[in-house]
């Protein structure tokens, strides 16, 4: 049994008396996401030896651990025992933590189809920025006894606390898995991608690139050979290398991305949106919901949130020059007042990860 | 502002007929489904249109007015009170689906929408909208939102929070916020997730857009018999083990089994002691293999008659039972006491035997129904509301269950909400600094407290004195409290 992190709770006093900002970190897998040049003069609070899991019961359906403890370790516990994170989250590098994974509210391939991470959140036990420990939510699958704080902390890049320990509700892994590939245009390859979100199929992931479609059927194998049956398409062998590049973006689309004189936005949108008309590649996910572009550098982020926007989402910066385009969709001046008022609630000193959301707080 | 000029400023762009303030007119807003609750408004004001709330609220956000909204007033913990020198904004009235898009697999609607009407509106297209309260067939969506609400297929497709994607929402304030979005998900902070659930205490929502799902293709369902609770507890357990979520998972005890039976004829063996019911969706062949995965898993847990649904009347049967199961309590009892309690699965026959003893220590009999996939007991304490003493005691019993699903590391509440009926136990789910959070939360949207005030979340002297209360049953709980 680990002591409770002391540590944490002095940093978080002493950042407070020094009005010194602090800097949360588990594994850094993501320490690229978010303006995180805005923090590059704050202290270091390291949360990655807060680790462990404290409780998993299989039967129950709920897993908790401690901020710090690596995604590959926990999902590892949950393959043993025939269940999974159906979000699917994203790691980037194998130091993720599941903390990070909480903290960024980023989700995988799956996720258009179970749900995102915030989907699965049960509980949270946090530090707030006034050095208090606080716990919300539970290890049940139903609860609504005061307000969902714990989904208020996924994906608040831990401007609002640190998180110390989360549960999170898993499932069982699928007994058969399968995919599919089409060669396709994009209007031909968005039409399959509707078919699969409109008809009963169980489908898992979807993702369009290059004139080719691929989907995941994931259940029952007499759900899977159904569905395949149903909707055509050649089967592939090599498909957990191909999701898995997908997922931690290591696909060459993602790595041109990420290489200098490169962009790489996040477009959130409608599913049912036609196909974008902006410079660049795209990679289609998550039934049309999700569309990933690459662009140059200087390729103007206005015309491509004004894209975004049309198309009921937002674009988010995740690889590029962070330094003079904002990484976040801007707010609207009623969301930003809420959001600088609980904040102002939570972290009244401006302690914790200050900007790395946006500027304003 | 006395209630005279209020009317007036409200006349002046509302039909008379919208403006109630006569008692006999206020009457029927007394209470909610949680009727031992009763408070007449000063004010019930009906309005049709966005644009007539957002004026209303600022007629009360000037006069600091307390406002609280209601849906179609179905709800079981007295959210919906109203409030004596507030105005109370049923939302009923805007009531129009606006817009089905079968394309995107969504559905824009007003809050005051019933939860059916959106699944008999989508079926046209194959679809629907899957939380599905008991009570689908009158409540209104934006109640919903408000409370989060579950129903008997949460396990495999979530609650309301799950189940929605985009928020209209005015601030007391007078802010317009637009949450969350036509995307899977919207930049900052997950406000869509505050939002559910919270009771009507941050904000009025005026537009929902919900997530809906193709229809399967095959449903079928299971009525499994045991000799023993346990043994059925242990099946649910044995079931999800062997990786399968089922659609639905109900339990019954052996007085819910008894009265229900007596009421709807549901086809259920008497001889039980508690009746499982597990529901099977999906492609044809898939339903198919589930059964028997689930009718092995059964009989090898010791059910004592397992038997399929054989075609549709049947299967509607057979949950005609479970989802009589409030009314048969009404039956078989002048008034019952509807408790919402949820524990971790395992701790399922530990509570109910201590639900039976403190049965038997208040005199009182008590039904049980489970949302056994997800932990959500539903005990019915049968009592009469005529005899001196019984409202007390049945309180009191529902109360010390409350207490023993939080000591089980459950909540205080799945899906009913805390309203004004739980605010007690809130102080012992929360301590001190998580309660401040819950109020400073409050006053980030809602700054002049104005929105269903003394709902949801206690006052920190209420449990100040609620802990003195058990410190003399001998259990000092919040020792961190000052005590005055």
């Amino acid at each position: 049994m680990q002591i409770l992190p002391e540590h944490l709770i002095n940093a978080i006093n002493a950042a407070t008396e020094n009005k010194q900002p602090l800097r949360i970190r588990g594994g850094g897998s993501k320490d690229f996401y978010g303006n995180s040049q805005a923090l590059q003069h704050a202290s270091l609070l390291d949360t990655s030896t807060w680790q462990g899991v404290v409780d998993y019961e299989p039967s129950e359906l709920v897993i908790t651990a401690r901020a710090g403890t690596p995604l590959v370790e926990l999902e590892k516990l949950l393959h043993d025992h025939g269940q999974m994170l159906a979000f699917e989250p994203p790691y980037f590098s194998a130091s993720a933590t599941l903390g990070g994974c909480v903290a960024t509210g980023l989700s995988g391939p799956r996720r258009a189809y179970t749900g995102a991470v915030r989907d699965y959140v049960l509980g949270t036990q946090l530090l707030d920025g006034q050095g208090s420990i606080l716990s919300f939510g539970g290890r049940v699958m139903k609860n609504v006894a005061g307000y969902d704080v714990s989904r208020l902390m996924t994906g608040a890049m831990g401007t609002l606390g640190v998180l110390l320990e989360i549960s999170l509700k898993v499932l069982p892994k699928p007994a058969a898995d399968r995919t599919l590939c089409f060669q396709a245009s994009t209007p031909e390859a968005m039409a399959i991608m509707r078919r699969c979100a409109t008809e009963p199929l169980p489908v898992s992931a979807t993702c369009f690139h290059d004139d080719q479609l691929y989907v995941r059927l994931s259940g029952a194998e007499s759900a899977v050979q159904t569905a395949h049956a149903r909707l055509g398409g050649d089967e592939i062998k090599d498909k957990d290398d191909f999701w898995e590049s997908v997922r931690n973006h290591t696909h060459l689309f993602f790595q041109e991305g990420s290489a200098a004189g490169k962009a790489l936005w996040r477009l959130s949108i409608k599913p049912t949106t036609p196909p974008l008309s902006l410079p660049g590649k795209q990679l289609i996910e998550w039934g049309g919901a999700l569309r990933w572009l690459v662009t140059d550098e200087d390729a103007d982020a206005a015309v491509i949130r004004t894209h975004a926007a049309d198309a009921g989402g937002h674009a988010t910066l995740f690889h590029g020059d962070k330094t003079t385009i904002p990484v976040f969709h801007p707010l609207s001046p009623a969301l930003l007042k809420i959001h600088q008022r609980l904040k102002q609630q939570f972290d009244p000193a401006g302690i914790l990860n200050p900007q790395r959301m946006y500027t304003e707080f | 502002m006395n209630s005279n000029q209020l009317i007036e400023s409200f006349r002046k762009f509302l039909p008379a007929e919208a403006v109630l303030h006569a008692a006999e007119d206020l009457r029927p807003y007394e209470c909610d489904a949680l009727s031992a609750y009763r408070q007449l408004p000063m004010i019930a004001v009906l309005p049709r249109t966005e644009a007539e709330i957002a004026a209303i609220l600022q007629i009360c956000h000037t006069g600091h007015i307390p406002v609280v909204a209601r849906g179609s007033g179905t709800g079981l913990s007295g959210g919906a009170l109203p409030h004596a020198e507030g105005v109370l904004l049923p939302l009923a009235r805007l009531n129009r689906i606006l817009e089905i898009d079968p394309a995107a697999c969504t559905a824009r609607v007003q809050p005051g929408v019933r939860n059916l009407a959106i699944s008999e509106a989508a079926a046209h297209y194959g679809m629907y909208y899957a939380p599905d309260p008991s009570s689908q067939i009158a409540c209104s969506i934006g109640g919903n939102v408000a409370e989060n609400s579950g129903g008997v297929h949460c396990l495999k497709y979530g609650l309301t929070v799950h189940n929605i994607l985009r928020l209209r929402v005015l601030t007391i304030e007078g802010d317009l916020l637009e949450i969350g979005a036509d995307a899977l998900d919207s930049p900052g902070f997950d406000l869509l997730a505050l939002m559910t659930g919270s009771e009507g205490m941050l904000g009025i929502v005026t537009e929902i857009t919900v997530k809906l799902l193709p229809k399967p293709e095959t449903v079928k369902l299971i009525m499994a018999t045991f000799d023993d609770i346990k043994k059925a507890g242990e099946a649910v357990a044995s079931i999800i083990q062997a990786g399968i979520i089922p659609a639905g998972m109900e339990m019954m005890d052996k007085i819910t089994i008894h009265a229900v039976e007596d009421f709807v004829h549901a086809g259920y063996d008497l001889e039980g002691a508690a009746i499982l019911l597990c529901e099977s969706d999906g492609m044809a062949a898939e339903v198919d293999d589930e059964i028997e995965r689930v009718c092995a898993i059964l009989q090898a847990s010791g059910a004592t008659r397992i038997s399929l649904a054989q075609d549709e009347a049947e299967r509607q049967r057979f949950w005609a039972g479970r989802k009589a199961a409030f009314p048969a309590a009404g039956r078989v009892s002048p008034d019952y006491y509807c408790m919402d309690g949820t524990i971790p699965r395992k701790h399922l026959a530990h509570v109910l035997e201590q639900i039976e003893q403190l049965s038997a220590e208040y005199g009182l009999r008590c039904m049980n129904v489970f949302h056994a996939g997800d932990g959500n007991l539903h005990p019915l304490i049968l009592y009469d509301a005529n005899q001196p003493g019984e409202l007390e005691k049945a309180e009191a019993f529902g109360a010390r269950i409350l207490e023993i699903c939080i000591e089980a590391g459950g909540s205080l509440t799945g899906e009913h909400g805390v309203g004004i009926e739980k605010l007690n136990q809130m102080c012992l789910q929360f301590n001190d600094a998580e309660r401040s959070r819950f109020h400073a939360i409050k006053a980030a949207f809602d700054p002049q407290l104005l929105l269903n005030p003394g709902k949801a979340i206690p006052e920190l002297h209420r449990c100040a004195e609620f802990g003195a209360m058990h410190v003399h049953r001998g259990a000092e709980r919040f020792p961190e409290i000052p005590r005055f």
